[in-house]
């Protein structure tokens, strides 16, 4: 198998690049040719696994879910990443981009969020580190994700509705990419997935390796072997499936399974799974596969879950689906639900509506005896208890 | 040669290109516009492709291209609508539009279709030098076609010369750092940087383009390039204009901005 690894332009495969207007042409080139000088600087280094340790929580444990794994027969694990400060995997990114962004001596940040997660970590970063923060989100998403608004307004984050489109994360990383071609010189745009122009996606792929980098120690530990026979992630944009996956791209024995949002059904014309509905198309910057109409419109995706509900996906999960190097597998709503539901009365765990999706696939998966699986809980459902008590009997 | 070349080549100052949405206000509106920039004394002109996630624009030219895009428009009917006025319009064409739309399409089909068209020219702004260079210059000169490069004040020399070498039109400066969007001045910190650009003596023509929006910023940006681009003001002007009342009120709209 050739090695899956970004190329010099920024490509994996024929996904990625760099699609952006020339205005942000200087901003973009300032970043890649210094990220990974950055990131691979002692101090960096330091002041990252520093703040992981003792301001994030990390490692987070992972936790062998015995009730959930004698039900679908395979020993799972859950990594723990709702366990972190902020209630998900977000901030591993968000503390990384955030040294970065110091250290290219910028003074505002801006950002994106779709169900608030990523915007409540990035307002977390910036009290931290006293910068101006200004998350960008749809209007729509502000109305379903009220306690996450609230946080980042106690934060001290400007939070601006995104009224353009769908009014959901696609409008916020518009709207965000807007304000960054009009603020070029002190801005730096802290984006929260695996997706936009290069070098971002190699980027917060390589800050959120540090989930699966932990997956191996630990499991090496518990069993005595660094490598699941599966691991299983959601995946909107892909960045926790990027962190979950990425110690393990290379290493064929292990199969990795992405998790997308099927919405009210693949084919119901509410959906997400971006891998069944798109094809090849440039978004927010990187090219990769889009849900779009004949003309290359891109079409509104749906899900529950405000976190999934994006029409592309990462230009790597492009890659690794195109490959097949993943398998890609969808849950709708329901299949969500009864799944967050599950994990609660058997493990005692709320995950988060994301999460769900990737708890979902565990009974359409025939596991052979003894299979070790990984299941990346990305996230804690606090902030999904509005939907949550909809189903409450 | 081209009709841009010509037009570069006859007249060095003034030169006022506008920007129109295609299918805006109105589906069929596209070729009455343009129709009534010709014989209004615009120089040329440029279509945009209404697009779903304009990334560059701001927000007259959003809801332009929301509007176009819910009165139907797609890139089929703007090919056949330039088609119908191919004979008879003088104005040199420039298609402006995202590149995912081209993308799809399918590159080769597109630049075939806007020759068929007369169209000799394009800007696609999310489309960086280094693409173009390695996937597409090959293919547009093939159909003929020339691309724009945009620069913006945050652009460097270096990179501004090489722009110049690879353009054979001319180059689209960007009046600030910002998306597309009127505004009723230039500012010292602007015309400085235009004065930056006209003393590079560059080879190529200059236009331009963002934020210019009647005769008094379209006069002094011409004083520091062979002329300007006008869209969002252009955009506003005819937005919830009636077919019927298009040709005089762009009309008087040219009129306007080529007052002194």
């Amino acid at each position: 198998m050739k090695k899956i690894e970004i190329d010099e332009n920024g490509y994996y495969g024929i996904f990625g690049g760099a699609f952006i207007p020339e205005l942000l042409y200087p901003n973009v080139k300032k970043l890649e040719d210094n990220y990974l000088d950055i990131m691979n600087s002692d101090s960096f280094k330091k002041e990252f696994s520093q703040l992981l340790d003792t301001y994030v929580g990390r490692p987070t444990p992972l936790y062998k879910a015995e009730r959930l794994s004698q039900k679908y027969g395979a020993t799972i694990y859950l990594k723990r990443e709702d366990l972190n400060h902020t209630g998900a995997h977000k901030i591993n990114n968000t503390i990384g981009q955030i040294l970065i962004a110091k250290r290219l001596g910028k003074k505002r940040i801006i950002a994106e969020t779709g169900a608030g997660q990523h915007g409540v970590a990035t307002a977390t970063v910036c009290a931290l580190m006293n910068l101006e923060c200004i998350v960008f989100m749809g209007e729509v998403d502000i109305e379903r994700q009220a306690p996450n608004v609230a946080r980042m307004k106690m934060l001290g984050a400007t939070v601006i509705p995104a009224k353009s489109g769908s009014k959901t994360l696609k409008d916020a990383t518009n709207e965000a990419i807007r304000d960054w071609i009009n603020h070029p010189k002190d801005t730096y745009y802290l984006i929260g997935s695996v997706v936009g122009p290069h070098p971002y996606p190699d980027m917060v792929a390589r800050l959120q390796s540090i989930i699966s980098e932990e997956i191996k120690q630990q499991l090496n530990k518990q069993t005595g072997s660094s490598f699941p026979n599966k691991v299983i992630a959601c995946v909107g944009g892909g960045s926790n499936a990027a962190g979950a996956f990425y110690h393990f791209l290379n290493e064929e024995k292990v199969e990795l399974i992405a998790v997308e949002a099927a919405g009210k059904g693949v084919d119901s014309g509410r959906s997400a799974a971006t891998s069944v509905l798109g094809d090849v198309g440039v978004l927010h910057g990187s090219k990769t596969i889009l849900m779009q109409d004949e003309y290359g419109q891109v079409i509104e995706p749906y899900s529950i879950s405000a976190g999934l509900d994006y029409p592309g996906i990462g230009p790597l999960h492009a890659y690794l689906n195109d490959i097949k190097r993943a398998k890609f597998m969808n849950a709708t709503d329901d299949e969500a639900i009864k799944a967050a539901f599950e994990l609660t009365e058997l493990e005692g765990i709320i995950p988060a509506l994301e999460s769900a999706h990737a708890l979902a696939v565990l009974g359409k998966i025939k596991f052979k005896k003894d299979e070790v699986v990984v299941v990346n809980l990305s996230g804690r459902g606090d902030k999904d208890m509005a939907t949550y008590m909809k189903y409450i009997k | 040669m081209k009709k841009l070349n010509k037009l570069f080549a006859e007249k060095k100052n003034n030169i006022l290109s506008v920007f129109f949405t295609a299918g805006f206000p109105s589906l069929n509106d596209t070729t009455k516009v343009l129709k009534a920039l010709e014989s209004s004394g615009a120089d040329f002109v440029e279509v945009g492709l209404p697009y779903s996630d304009p990334l560059a624009d701001g927000e007259t030219i959003q809801r332009s291209s929301a509007k176009a895009l819910a009165n139907g428009i797609n890139l089929d009917i703007i090919f056949d609508q330039l088609l119908l006025v191919k004979d008879t319009n003088k104005l040199p064409i420039v298609i402006m539009g995202y590149f995912n739309q081209i993308l799809k399409y399918g590159e080769e089909k597109f630049c075939a279709k806007c020759k068929e068209c007369g169209v000799e020219t394009l800007i696609i702004p999310d489309l960086p030098m280094i693409e173009y260079e390695n996937h597409y210059k090959e293919l547009f000169g093939k159909h003929g076609l020339s691309n724009v490069f945009l620069i913006s004040p945050m652009t460097s020399e270096e990179r501004i010369r090489k722009i110049d070498d690879m353009t054979d039109l001319f180059i689209y400066v960007v009046a600030s750092s910002a998306t597309t969007g009127a505004k009723n001045k230039l500012s010292d910190e602007q015309l400085k940087y235009f004065d930056r650009i006209k003393n590079m003596k560059l080879e190529s023509p200059l236009m331009i383009g963002f934020g210019i929006s009647d005769n008094n910023t379209f006069n002094n940006a011409c004083k520091y390039a062979n002329g300007a681009i006008v869209g969002s003001a252009f955009v506003s002007a005819i937005s919830g204009v009636g077919t019927g009342d298009i040709d005089t009120v762009v009309r008087n709209w040219v009129e306007d901005i080529f007052s002194k």
